[in-house]
């Protein structure tokens, strides 16, 4: 979580960490989140497949998390 | 049956009636009708290719469905299944969903391909033969171009894949699905709607509702006003400009460009406010494609606020999927081993960004024009954002510039001055010429054309420009209300004679205005060529 959350300092200096509506608010952008799946593979070795590529998935640190560690399981 | 004509409002006044008359159950099956009348009355072989369309998708997506469910009730059959069976299991139905999925694509794109850009790529083949021969493959004369193509191969391809990626099930009832690739007013300008977003409102049962339709009406009218009175209007002034390149050079290539962009604009979103009215007519929402676009303060925000449909289309079916695609993904890894962080992470970006745009721009014609005019779009978002750090340097240099007014201004200006220079692709014949023409407002501005006399050899009277001015002034006053709220709930909120004046006032303006008549085309919108 706090490696997401740096990720999206990273991106944003000066970004709410715990809005729950980045994506909803147009905080992240498209290439925001492109952005965050090429670092989450770096990172993580997980690819962030297309389908779950959704607002829901991006609009918090936590949720980011919650997807990451989902596809980490699988 | 164009939406501009006297025969098209009263299929909708007598689809409208029987709507709301008919037990609730048939309306869904009545609007399926009404759509394939209204695609009848274009050309009755145009119904063979949205057929083949319908019936493809709806077995695709209900294999894969079928498919997903088999998966799922075999693990709860066995909870036995260790993680690895499980994994291999998964693997193998992706497989299988996944040829249904590319099987149903190639299908559906390629019959598009096949219409709309087999003679474009013969004659690119062409010119390259005839760099080493004089032979040639012969193009396709009378290629039949179905009604809407676009817009339904992409609604239902974004269909398939949304039931690929496990977003919602596939629908059961073929003649629904039909009804959803082929409702009547979304054929001609789009919008490219998406399954879940219509479909409960589309086969819902809807009673009659005078707001509903009150508002519905207003919408229509207003799309009328737009097309009819500006931007068929102004349409002649454009064409008189654009196809005489030789002639209207300079400042008035800068002057086409202005006047293509209201033009586009009333055109376009007159063409998409008709769309909605009706379907609203109907209790049916559709997507909105716009959102007061020429207020946008850079290209990104631009492309967010203009054809909205298309671009979440592209951004979501292309530009991701390209984004997280292994080979991409690889790439990745390769150039973050090679070359650093910093270009690894551009990767991905720089690949889909260029496959989306000139996905775009293909989509808009089979031209050359068309598909610079995507990679120019691309070429200032990605320059935009490489400029990102330089942004932030300045904005922190100057905190509170983003809430000044002339700042903005200067941000909207700046937007829409880059637009209007590549849609100058839009506008003439070829490549060449274009960039001719935007050279000679640098290289040879010739105001001295910008006289009265001038402007009335376009095609236009005084009076055409006054009244198109006056629309587009009205306009900017309407989108400047919109920022804080529906102008249609504040009209609503007034007396009855207000409304009753109002909407008397719009359809007068819209019979006496109106540019109908010898020289005029109402019928032809500029988006259902695309």
């Amino acid at each position: 979580m706090d490696k997401i959350i740096e990720m999206l300092l990273q991106l944003h200096p000066d970004i709410d960490t715990s809005c729950d509506s980045l994506v909803d608010d147009g905080i992240l952008n498209s290439i925001d989140v492109v952005t965050l799946v090429t670092e989450i593979f770096n990172e993580f070795d997980v690819t962030v497949p297309a389908s779950e590529i959704v607002p829901e998935n991006f609009n918090s640190a936590s949720a980011i998390w919650e997807m990451v560690s989902g596809l980490m399981d699988e | 049956m164009g939406f501009v004509s006297v025969w098209f409002i009263l299929f909708c006044a007598v689809a409208v009636l029987l709507y709301y008359t008919l037990p609730k159950k048939w309306q869904w099956p009545l609007l399926l009708v009404a759509s394939c009348a209204f695609y009848a009355s274009y050309d009755l072989r145009y119904f063979g290719f949205i057929a083949v369309t319908t019936v493809s998708v709806y077995f695709a997506a209900c294999r894969i469905s079928l498919l997903r469910a088999r998966q799922n009730s075999y693990f709860q059959e066995h909870p036995e299944l260790e993680k690895d069976a499980k994994k291999a299991y998964k693997a193998k139905t992706k497989k299988k969903t996944w040829a249904w999925l590319i099987a149903c694509l190639l299908l559906n794109f390629g019959i598009l391909f096949a219409l709309k850009y087999i003679n474009f790529f013969i004659g690119n083949i062409n010119a390259i033969i005839s760099i080493f021969s004089e032979s040639k493959i012969p193009t396709f004369d009378k290629l039949l171009l179905p009604l809407g193509i676009s817009y339904y191969t992409f609604k239902t391809a974004g269909y398939i894949i949304d039931v690929y990626f496990g977003r919602y099930e596939a629908e059961k009832n073929i003649f629904k699905l039909a009804l959803f690739t082929s409702f009547f007013p979304t054929l001609l300008n789009g919008p490219i709607d998406r399954f879940p977003l219509t479909a409960p409102s589309l086969f819902a049962s809807h009673s009659w509702d005078e707001k509903r339709t009150r508002f519905a009406l207003q919408r229509i009218m207003w799309g009328y006003f737009k097309k009819v009175v500006i931007a068929d209007r102004l349409v002649v002034a454009v064409i008189a400009i654009v196809s005489d390149p030789e002639k209207y050079t300079g400042v008035m290539v800068a002057v086409g460009a202005l006047l293509y962009a209201a033009e586009l604009y009333c055109d376009f979103t007159g063409g998409i406010d008709i769309t909605i009215g009706v379907a609203n007519l109907f209790g049916v929402e559709v997507s909105e494609n716009f959102l007061r676009p020429f207020f946008s303060k850079n290209i990104a925000e631009y492309w967010r606020r203009w054809h909205i449909t298309l671009g979440t289309w592209f951004k979501d079916y292309t530009f991701y999927p390209l984004c997280t695609a292994k080979p991409v993904m690889k790439l990745t890894k390769f150039c973050k081993n090679k070359f650093g962080a910093g270009v690894a992470k551009r990767v991905p970006i720089y690949v889909a960004s260029i496959v989306l745009w000139f996905g775009t721009g293909a989509w808009h014609g089979a031209s050359w024009n068309f598909i610079l005019w995507g990679m120019g779009n691309c070429l200032v978002i990605l320059v935009s954002q490489e400029l990102t750090p330089l942004y932030k340097r300045f904005h922190a240099k100057h905190p509170n510039i983003d809430g000044k007014w002339h700042y903005k201004t200067m941000c909207i200006i700046r937007t829409n001055a880059i637009m209007c220079c590549l849609r100058l692709f839009d506008c003439y014949k070829d490549v060449p010429t274009t960039f001719k023409a935007f050279g000679s407002i640098f290289a040879k501005p010739s105001f001295g054309l910008l006289t009265g006399k001038t402007f009335l050899g376009l095609g236009l009277s005084a009076a055409d420009y006054i009244i198109a001015f006056a629309g587009i002034l009205l306009i900017f006053a309407v989108s400047m209300i919109q920022r804080r709220g529906s102008v249609r709930e504040m009209i609503a909120k007034k007396g009855f004679a207000f409304r009753l004046a109002v909407f008397a006032l719009l359809f007068a303006v819209i019979i006496v205005f109106g540019a109908y008549g010898l020289g005029y085309d109402s019928n032809s919108f500029i988006y259902s060529k695309f």
